[in-house]
């Protein structure tokens, strides 16, 4: 017999108290999944539900910077119990690694998504926002994988660059009939209608558009000035999309 | 602890494993147990038979087999043991590894060209061999 492993018949087990499971995806890099994943938790949490909050940029984990925390470690019980901050369930690889590179190829990428799956005990969520890594490589594609019940959000900027890769994306969710709950526009610039015009060739809705703003990153780790913000107020607007 | 995460998949595959052969009664469950996760094997045997109870696999004897783990260099070529660098870790670096056994590129690297690019060849984690 095949060696088999273990873990993979436990991860829908781990993920079955949560009602929505909704990866923040783009395939582009810095067109801000992570702020919209942030926001998106923190302002969903506002409303009363219970959030979690997943950093699968694991080359690039930043959501402990928006919320202040990585020194914290996740309670051992029968697995790992999230970090709880400000009510958000929060997991990231980066408690695990110091805050130092951590390089892996091809099937270590997928080894440690499965690992996070099946150690981390989830408490019972209304939604799971997952940060998702640029890119449609082993994370993309494990999660597809793994997790059936994936309601996508897709954050674009307003540059035909991010869109190039963006619409890619969208397409190959189309083709493998995943839901897309929508697109978001972010750090939109200008007036043009582009990204939305996009939206409707391509059959998905446009959710709304965030501005750019340049002083953001003041308001990062401070969880009053976050959620009174004027980025807040406009994502608060999206939030009503989903809750 | 994570050794009883662990054990939930391995009871919860078993179980899958024994419908899949028609087993009434589960005698042998084979394990294949990777030095890289550092399973305390007595706590793992424990949260098994306490999964298992009530289940086909209750009686089962559980057979573990430790097999080393090997690194091979991706720049260099060098192939070594992950014992020879297990000892130089901190506690705290040996825990993330038992959690994330990928976080080994952290704070392993090749003891010759000092390269964090190495590909665990062997050793790495758990795996059911056979239900019998």
């Amino acid at each position: 017999m095949k060696l088999i492993d273990p873990r993979l018949s436990i991860i829908e087990k781990r993920l079955e108290n949560i009602k929505r499971i909704i990866p923040v995806a783009s395939g582009k890099g810095g067109v801000g999944k992570s702020t919209v994943s942030a926001f998106l938790a923190l302002l969903l949490k506002e409303k009363n539900y219970k959030v979690g909050l997943l950093d699968l940029d694991l080359y690039g984990p930043s959501l402990h910077i928006f919320l202040n925390n990585s020194h914290s470690f996740p309670k051992e019980e029968y697995g790992l119990i999230p970090v709880n901050i400000n009510n958000i369930d929060f997991m990231s690889i980066i408690y695990f690694t110091q805050n130092k590179p951590l390089i892996m190829r091809g099937k270590e990428l997928t080894d440690t998504l499965i690992e996070i799956f099946t150690i981390t005990r989830w408490n019972p969520l209304d939604f799971l926002i997952i940060d998702m890594p640029p890119g449609m490589g082993e994370i993309l594609l494990d999660l597809i994988r793994l997790i059936n019940r994936l309601e996508f959000l897709i954050v674009t900027n307003s540059t035909r660059i991010a869109m190039e890769t963006v619409e890619k994306l969208i397409n190959f969710l189309k083709e493998q009939n995943i839901p897309i709950l929508g697109l978001i526009e972010n750090m939109k610039i200008g007036d043009q209608d582009f990204v939305r015009e996009k939206c409707n060739s391509l059959g998905i809705p446009y959710i709304g558009n965030i501005s750019f703003y340049d002083n953001l990153e003041n308001y990062y780790g401070n969880y009053n000035e976050i959620i009174n913000s004027p980025i807040s107020k406009e994502i608060s607007q999206i939030v009503n999309f989903f809750a | 602890m994570h050794e009883w995460a662990l054990a939930e998949g391995v009871v919860n595959t078993a179980l899958e494993i024994a419908q899949n052969k028609n087993l009434r009664r589960v005698k042998t469950i084979l394990l294949k147990v990777g030095e890289i996760q550092q399973i305390d094997l007595e706590v793992f045997d424990f949260a098994l038979k306490e999964l298992s109870k009530d289940t086909i696999l209750e009686k089962a004897e559980i057979k573990y087999e430790n097999f080393p783990a090997y690194l091979s260099c991706n720049v260099c070529g060098y192939k070594w043991s992950f014992y020879e660098t297990f000892n130089k870790l901190n506690e705290e670096e040996k825990e993330a590894i038992h959690f994330v056994p990928e976080t080994i590129h952290v704070y392993i690297k090749c003891p010759k060209c000092g390269s964090h690019d190495f590909e665990i060849t062997e050793g790495r984690g758990v795996f059911i061999e056979d239900v019998l």
